[in-house]
């Protein structure tokens, strides 16, 4: 169905489940209890969920497949906001011409930067990217202000008036989807529980879908297989007189438009755009997102960009009062004690949790969280084996 | 002329500070063949060795000083560093006034000792696999670090003071000629180049004209020939490795006064040596020191008023934009060898 074989609809059919009942899953502890604070069900980091999802599928496309690493890629990202504000503030406040100017932009941005960095690989391709970016972010901070706002960044103010609107007076534009706010929530009580279904989470839902399946397609094409290629062997490629260069461009603008869509998405749900989001930590967290999920795999970007930013939402919230609370059934010293080992990676430490996490990942599971799965399900099926067959072989003399 | 020589003299203080770390990076690229991306946090670390040091130095108890009283009446208690108790009050001032200078002494053993247990312990394990593991894991490492300097210290910048001796500014201008007041150039900004100067020589000599310096570049020129002739050129690899670390904290050091440090000054300029060692040419040791030289003046040029009127932002994007041009040109950088890490 749809062109995938049963693998692929099986998984795509789990991550269509999984996204349109987020809302519930993300909420599964009662608003009273203590661990409601773990809750990641409200609109504003669901959307950031897939809106980074949808960055890290792309930047899994250049990474990993091809091998290229894109040290810069958030600066298309940037690039993808600016237009799609411009396009708000101008002509329409319908998000989808907005998103569509986002990913035309980037993509024309990621033609130009792709065509100069894409002639270096290896090191040389990540510094040049990332000089690229460097020098986006540093225009977008100074000369370019009159374009990009500069420090401030840009808003949709009271004064715009964009052509195909109809506001009145002093009224400030919101962004919509033919007439739907992209803020407005339906909200749903059972018992203690309190579920919000937002508008703007189930569009950027939707599109993360639609870009999760193209992705689908792309590995499975013989695009992809050529992307491959150029990774295990750009050499041997050219011998057989197929020249890469053409392959390797066309995949960094897809990526380049995948992270222009991201960053349409984001004006769309927040309006607002500032230069950091150009900043290079921005292009090292994607890269940490997509690493961490587990490289040139299907779901690992998501679940990576997923992970991180709970992380930041979640576990940055956490302060040492809260810590207490937890602990507070151990005797008091070795209560101080366990809090003052546990402090310092929760709450604003959560960099340090993610820094090592994510040594911890590239050292030992180089595939990310997805093969950290796999092993553990090979390791539970195997036992079960292990049983039958009596375990371990002799070795021969 | 003058705004030429003030530009000059301006870039050559951040051009010594990415020289350096260039000269680092580029040690450890040419001996151990690994791209890492923690050497801006083994130059942050090397600045707070100095806020460290100097805080050791201040170390004090607290007295009751019945001459002076504070404004109630009572006897006024006093912080009196145990520095007074050992060497009397001048000495023990002197000495926490020179903490910066000092701290070179208590910054190149850590450092060593720093990057022999970053080689050791994680980077001996990188070197079969791909380029881009090392870029993801030394980055992951930088990461953490920079987290646990930010636990120990906080995120402001921490105000670590020259000593008085150099607190002023040299009138520059008037030495060669010109009005007074031209040109004005902090004694600090020039004990830093020379210091950097001093240590770009001083690798270099080590490199030259000693026999470890010899095994080491027979090393980098070809690591397989030298095993074979019995030497354990992976144990001064590492000891090379903590060499290229000690630079990196004695630019962090010397660097202190100029910036307060604060823990992500690391990164800031890492994202820069990188450039500069790739616009230097990958591996090449004079390659990185004259980048490095050449980028920092390049950028002091271009934050000229008369350049900016033509070009506005042009100091903001002028190193990249170099890189740029010189990686598209010349692909090799400006001193890179032949075959070295070319694709």
């Amino acid at each position: 169905m749809l062109g995938l074989n049963k693998k692929d609809l099986q998984l795509m059919l789990i991550v269509t489940g999984l996204t349109m009942l987020a809302p519930f899953i993300l909420n599964p502890f009662p608003e009273s209890s203590g661990m409601a604070q773990f809750n990641a069900g409200y609109p504003d980091l669901m959307q950031r969920f897939v809106i980074f999802g949808i960055f890290a599928i792309g930047f899994n496309l250049l990474f990993g497949l091809t091998g290229y690493l894109s040290f810069g890629h958030a600066a298309f990202l940037g690039v993808g906001s600016y237009g799609a504000i411009w396009m708000m503030k101008l002509v329409s406040l319908n998000v989808i011409p907005a998103i569509f100017m986002g990913v035309i932009v980037a993509g024309i941005f990621s033609v130009a930067v792709g065509y100069i960095c894409l002639r270096r690989s290896g090191i040389y391709f990540s510094i040049l990217t990332l000089a690229f970016a460097q020098m986006s972010y540093a225009l977008a901070y100074s000369v370019l202000t009159p374009i990009t706002g500069g420090e401030t960044g840009l808003q949709i103010k009271s004064t715009d008036r964009p052509i195909f609107s109809s506001l009145e007076e002093g009224e400030t534009g919101r962004a919509n989807l033919f007439g739907m706010d992209m803020r407005q929530s339906f909200e749903l009580n059972i018992g203690d529980w309190l579920f919000t279904f937002n508008a703007g989470y189930y569009i950027a839902a939707i599109v993360m879908l639609i870009a999760f399946y193209v992705s689908i397609r792309i590995f499975r094409s013989p695009f992809g297989l050529m992307l491959r290629a150029i990774k295990s062997n750009q050499t041997r490629m050219s011998y057989t007189g197929l020249n890469p260069r053409p392959h390797t461009l066309a995949a960094f603008v897809i990526s380049g438009m995948y992270a222009g869509l991201a960053g349409g998405l984001l004006v769309a749900m927040d309006t607002q755009v500032g230069p950091e989001r150009m900043f290079w930590t921005a292009s090292g967290e994607v890269v940490l997102m997509t690493i961490l999920g587990g490289v040139g795999t299907l779901i690992g970007p998501v679940l990576g960009a997923g992970v991180i930013k709970y992380m930041e939402n979640i576990l940055s919230k956490i302060n040492k009062d809260v810590l207490h609370e937890w602990f507070a059934f151990m005797p008091d010293g070795l209560e101080d004690f366990i809090v003052f080992l546990v402090y310092p990676f929760i709450g604003k430490g959560w960099h340090l949790t993610l820094g090592i996490l994510f040594m911890l990942v590239v050292i030992f599971l180089p595939g990310g969280l997805v093969e950290g799965g796999q092993r553990i399900g090979k390791w539970i099926k195997n036992r079960g084996k292990a049983k039958d067959t009596g375990g371990s072989t002799e070795p021969a003399e | 002329m003058e705004a030429i020589i003030l530009q000059i003299l301006n870039g050559l203080d951040k051009g010594s500070a990415y020289a350096l770390i260039a000269l680092g990076l580029t040690l450890i690229f040419g001996t151990l063949g690994v791209v890492n991306f923690a050497h801006g946090a083994l130059f942050m670390i090397g600045a707070f060795c100095a806020v460290t040091f100097s805080r050791i130095l201040t170390l004090s108890h607290t007295v009751v000083d019945e001459t002076q009283t504070d404004f109630l009446g009572n006897p006024l208690k006093v912080d009196v560093p145990y520095l007074h108790d050992l060497f009397g009050q001048a000495t023990g001032d002197a000495i926490i006034d020179w903490a910066v200078p000092l701290s070179i002494l208590f910054t190149v053993p850590v450092m060593m000792f720093v990057g022999y247990a970053m080689e050791r312990g994680l980077i001996k394990h990188f070197y079969n696999r791909p380029h881009a593991d090392q870029i993801l894991v030394t980055f992951g490492l930088a990461i953490v670090l920079q987290e646990v300097i930010k636990y120990f210290y906080g995120a402001n910048p921490i105000p670590t003071p020259a000593p008085q001796a150099f607190a002023g500014s040299l009138d520059f201008g008037a030495m060669l000629g010109f009005d007074p007041n031209l040109i004005i150039y902090p004694y600090w900004r020039i004990i830093y180049f020379i210091f950097s100067a001093i240590i770009i020589g001083a690798v270099f000599a080590f490199l030259q004209y000693t026999t470890f310096g010899m095994v080491v570049r027979a090393g980098m020129a070809d690591r397989e020939t030298v095993g074979l002739l019995g030497i354990n050129i992976d144990k001064r690899f590492t000891i090379m490795f903590g060499l290229a670390a000690a630079v990196a904290g004695l630019a962090g050091v010397m660097y202190t006064p100029i910036n307060s440090p604060n823990y992500h000054m690391g990164m800031d300029f890492l994202v820069l040596s990188f450039v500069v060692v790739v616009v230097g040419g990958m591996g090449s040791l004079p390659g990185a020191v004259l980048a490095g030289f050449l980028l920092g003046i390049l950028e002091s040029f271009a934050s000229m008023r008369e350049v900016l009127e033509i070009l506005p932002g042009l100091n903001q994007i002028i190193i990249y934009l170099v890189a740029i041009i010189i990686l598209l040109t010349r692909p090799r950088g400006l001193m890179g060898r032949k075959g070295v890490m070319e694709d």
